[in-house]
C-alpha cells in the first residue's frame, strides 16, 4: 500500500465522516461544518490523485484544491451569515415577547 | 464568407453579465440603475441572437468550440456549443431581457426598500453569468465553478426578502446546493484519476462500463438530483421558490433547476452513457412518476399562490424525467437521440416559458391582493383582468392543453412512450394533467367567482399598484407560450441538431 492510496482512502473516510454529519446533525452549525468535513475528504483525495507516477507530480489537481478551497469559504461564509442573521430575528421576537 | 463564427461570441456572452455584475455593483443606489440594467440586458440579448443566428447560419450544426487563452484541452479550458446549449443560451437570454424588465419595475421605490434592488442587481447578473458559462462549458470542472456560482448567487437572492421564512429557505437552499456540489466535484476527482483529463469529450471516448466510471455516474446523478429537486428529494425547492422575491422564483423555477438537469443530460447520455443500465433509467422515470403525482397532489393542497406554483415546479420536473426509460429504450443503448431528445428539449422549453409567465402573473396578484393567499383571490379577475388571462395561458400550457407549447410538448412524450411499448408512462402523464387541471382550475374558479361583497370594496386603491410594464411583461411571456405551440417546427429543428452531433 502506497502513501498516496493510504490517503486517498483517508479523503473517501472523511467525505462519508462529512456525509453522515450533514444527514445526521441538527444544529445548522454542527451541519455547515461537516460539509466542510466533506469538502476536506474531497480536496485530499485530489492531492493524492496527483501522485499517478512516482516521478512527477502533476499540478492540475492542486489547481483544483485550491479553487475549490476558494468556493468553500465563500459557501461557507454566506452559510454563517444566513444563520446568524436567522439566529438575530430569533433573539428579537424572543425579546419583544418577554 | 466571413470571420465571425459563433464560437467566437461565446466568451462575451459570458463576461457581458460579468461585466454588468460589477459595474451594478459599483454605481450602487442611483437614478439611471434600472436604465442601465436594461441597457445590459438589450446587449446582452442581441449578443445572444446575433450567436443563435451565427450558429443556425453555419448550417454545420458541428459542435462549436472556442479554445480559451490558445490552450487547447486536456490542459486549458474549453467553451463548446450544440443545438442543446444554443438553445438554452437563446433561453436564457429571452428570459433575461423580460425578467430584467420587470425587475427593473418590480425593484423600484414604489414597491421595495431600496437595500434590497442595491442587493439584486449584482447577483441577478452574477447569477446570468453563470448560467450563460455552465451552457457552454466542455470542462467537467468549470462546470463544477458554474454549478456553484449559480448556487451560491440564487441562495442570496432568495434571501433578498429578508424575512425569517425567506432566510430559512434560502439557508436550507444553499447548504443542499453545497452538498450537491461536492458529491459532483467527488464524481470529478474519480474520473480525474481514472481517465486523466477533464474534458467532456475525451473522458467520453474513454469512458466504459468499468467501476470507478459507474461509481462516478451515481455520485453525479445524486448529487444533481438534489439540485433539480426529482422527488423524494425536492424538499428544499417549494419554501426556497415560494418566499424568494418574484423576478428570482421566476428565473429559478424556469432556468436555474433546468441548469443542473442539462447538464445530468449530458453526463447521463453523452459523457458516460456507456454506464447506464436499463434498471437505472427506469428508476429515474418512476421517480419521475412519483413527483408528477405527488407534486400535484401538493399543489393542491397547498394554500400560498407562490407554494402552489412552486410545487407545480416540481409536478412538471417529473415529466421531464419519464424521457430518461423511454430515450434508452429507443435506442438499445443510451443516447440522447430520436423523439424523447426532443420531447425533452421541447418540455423544458415550454415550461420554462410558461412557468416564467405564472411567476410573474402571480406576483402582479400577489401585489394588487396584497398577500398571497389564494383564498383571497376571489373575484380577483375583475380588477386584473389581464394578469388572470396570463395565469390561465401559462395553466393551459402547463396542464398540456392546445393550442401551447405544453400541449406539443406532452404529444411528444406521449407518442414516444407509445412508439417504444412502455405504455405505463401514459397512465402517469394523463394522472398528472388531470391534478394539474385540479389545482390549476381550483385558482381559476375562486378569480372568476363573481363576489358581490368584494367587487364592492374600494377597488382604486388597490388597482394601480401594479404597474403597466409588469403586466405587459407577464404578457408577452404568455404570448411566447402560446407562439410556441403554434411553431414547434423551430425549436424541434434545432433539436434536431443535437442528435446529430452529440454522438461524440
Amino acid at each position: 500500500m502506497t502513501s498516496a492510496l493510504l490517503y486517498a482512502i483517508a479523503g473517501l473516510a472523511l467525505f462519508a465522516i462529512g456525509f453522515f454529519g450533514v444527514v445526521v446533525a441538527s444544529h445548522v452549525m454542527r451541519k455547515i461544518l461537516a460539509l466542510n468535513v466533506m469538502g476536506v475528504g474531497i480536496f485530499m483525495f485530489l492531492i493524492a490523485c496527483a501522485k499517478r507516477n512516482p516521478l512527477v507530480v502533476d499540478p492540475l489537481p492542486h489547481a483544483m484544491v485550491l479553487t475549490g478551497i476558494v468556493i468553500a469559504v465563500a459557501g461557507t461564509a454566506l452559510a454563517l451569515n444566513l444563520m446568524v442573521r436567522i439566529h438575530h430575528i430569533d433573539q428579537s421576537s424572543q425579546e419583544q415577547s418577554k | 464568407m466571413n470571420e465571425l463564427s459563433s464560437s467566437l461570441l461565446l466568451p462575451a456572452i459570458v463576461f457581458l453579465p460579468l461585466l454588468a455584475a460589477i459595474i451594478a455593483f459599483l454605481i450602487g443606489r442611483n437614478q439611471l440603475q434600472g436604465r442601465i440594467n436594461i441597457c445590459f440586458s438589450l446587449a446582452q440579448f442581441l449578443l445572444v441572437v446575433l450567436t443563435t443566428l451565427l450558429f443556425l447560419h453555419e448550417q454545420t450544426y458541428q459542435s462549436e468550440r472556442y479554445v480559451i487563452g490558445g490552450w487547447g484541452a486536456p490542459l486549458g479550458i474549453d467553451l463548446i456549443v450544440d443545438g442543446f446549449s444554443i438553445l438554452m443560451i437563446a433561453l436564457t437570454g429571452l428570459l433575461t431581457l423580460l425578467i430584467t424588465l420587470y425587475s427593473a419595475s418590480y425593484f423600484s421605490d414604489k414597491y421595495s426598500a431600496s437595500e434590497k434592488s442595491l442587493r439584486f442587481w449584482p447577483l441577478w447578473w452574477l447569477l446570468i453569468s453563470g448560467l450563460n458559462a455552465l451552457f457552454m462549458s466542455a470542462d467537467a470542472f468549470n462546470i463544477y465553478v458554474c454549478l456553484e456560482i449559480i448556487g451560491l448567487s440564487a441562495a442570496a437572492l432568495v434571501a433578498l426578502q429578508g424575512s425569517r421564512a425567506a432566510l430559512e429557505a434560502a439557508l436550507r437552499y444553499l447548504l443542499v446546493g453545497l452538498l450537491g456540489s461536492l458529491f459532483y466535484l467527488f464524481a470529478i476527482a474519480i474520473l480525474y484519476r481514472s481517465h486523466g483529463t477533464l474534458d467532456l469529450m475525451q473522458i467520453a471516448e474513454t469512458a466504459n462500463h468499468s467501476f470507478p466510471d459507474k461509481v462516478a455516474m451515481i455520485l453525479i446523478t445524486i448529487g444533481l438530483l438534489l439540485k433539480i429537486a426529482l422527488f423524494p428529494l425536492h424538499f428544499w425547492l417549494p419554501p426556497a421558490h415560494a418566499n424568494a422575491p418574484t423576478p428570482v422564483s421566476a428565473i429559478l423555477s424556469a432556468l436555474v433547476v433546468k441548469a443542473s438537469l442539462y447538464i445530468l443530460i449530458k453526463f447521463w447520455f453523452d459523457v458516460l452513457g456507456a454506464t447506464i443500465t436499463l434498471g437505472a433509467s427506469q428508476m429515474l422515470g418512476a421517480l419521475g412518476g412519483a413527483g408528477i403525482i405527488y407534486g400535484s397532489w401538493c399543489a393542491f393542497r397547498a394554500t400560498q399562490l407562490k407554494v402552489l406554483i412552486a410545487y407545480s415546479t416540481v409536478a412538471q420536473l417529473g415529466y421531464i424525467f419519464l424521457l430518461f426509460p423511454l430515450s434508452e429504450y429507443s435506442m438499445g443503448v443510451s443516447s440522447f437521440t430520436g423523439s424523447a431528445s426532443q420531447a425533452a428539449v421541447y418540455f423544458i422549453v415550454a415550461h420554462a416559458c410558461a412557468k416564467a409567465a405564472m411567476f410573474l402573473a402571480a406576483g402582479n396578484l400577489i401585489l394588487a391582493q396584497g398577500n398571497g393567499e389564494i383564498a383571497q383571490l376571489k373575484g380577483i379577475a375583475v380588477r386584473e383582468p389581464l394578469n388572470v388571462l396570463v395565469f390561465a395561458v401559462a395553466g393551459i400550457s402547463l396542464i398540456g392543453l392546445p393550442p401551447s407549447a405544453g400541449f406539443i410538448a406532452k404529444w411528444l412524450l406521449l407518442t414516444t412512450a407509445i412508439e417504444s411499448g412502455q405504455w405505463w408512462w401514459v397512465i402517469v402523464v394523463i394522472i398528472g394533467g388531470l391534478l394539474g387541471a385540479m389545482y390549476l382550475f381550483k385558482v381559476l374558479s375562486l378569480a372568476f367567482s363573481t363576489d358581490p361583497a368584494v367587487v364592492e370594496s374600494p377597488t382604486s386603491k388597490s388597482t394601480p399598484q401594479v404597474s403597466n410594464v409588469m403586466t405587459t411583461v407577464a404578457l408577452i411571456l404568455a404570448l411566447i407560450t402560446l407562439a410556441l405551440g403554434f411553431n414547434a417546427e423551430f425549436i424541434l429543428n434545432i433539436s434536431n441538431t443535437v442528435s446529430e452531433v452529440s454522438g461524440i
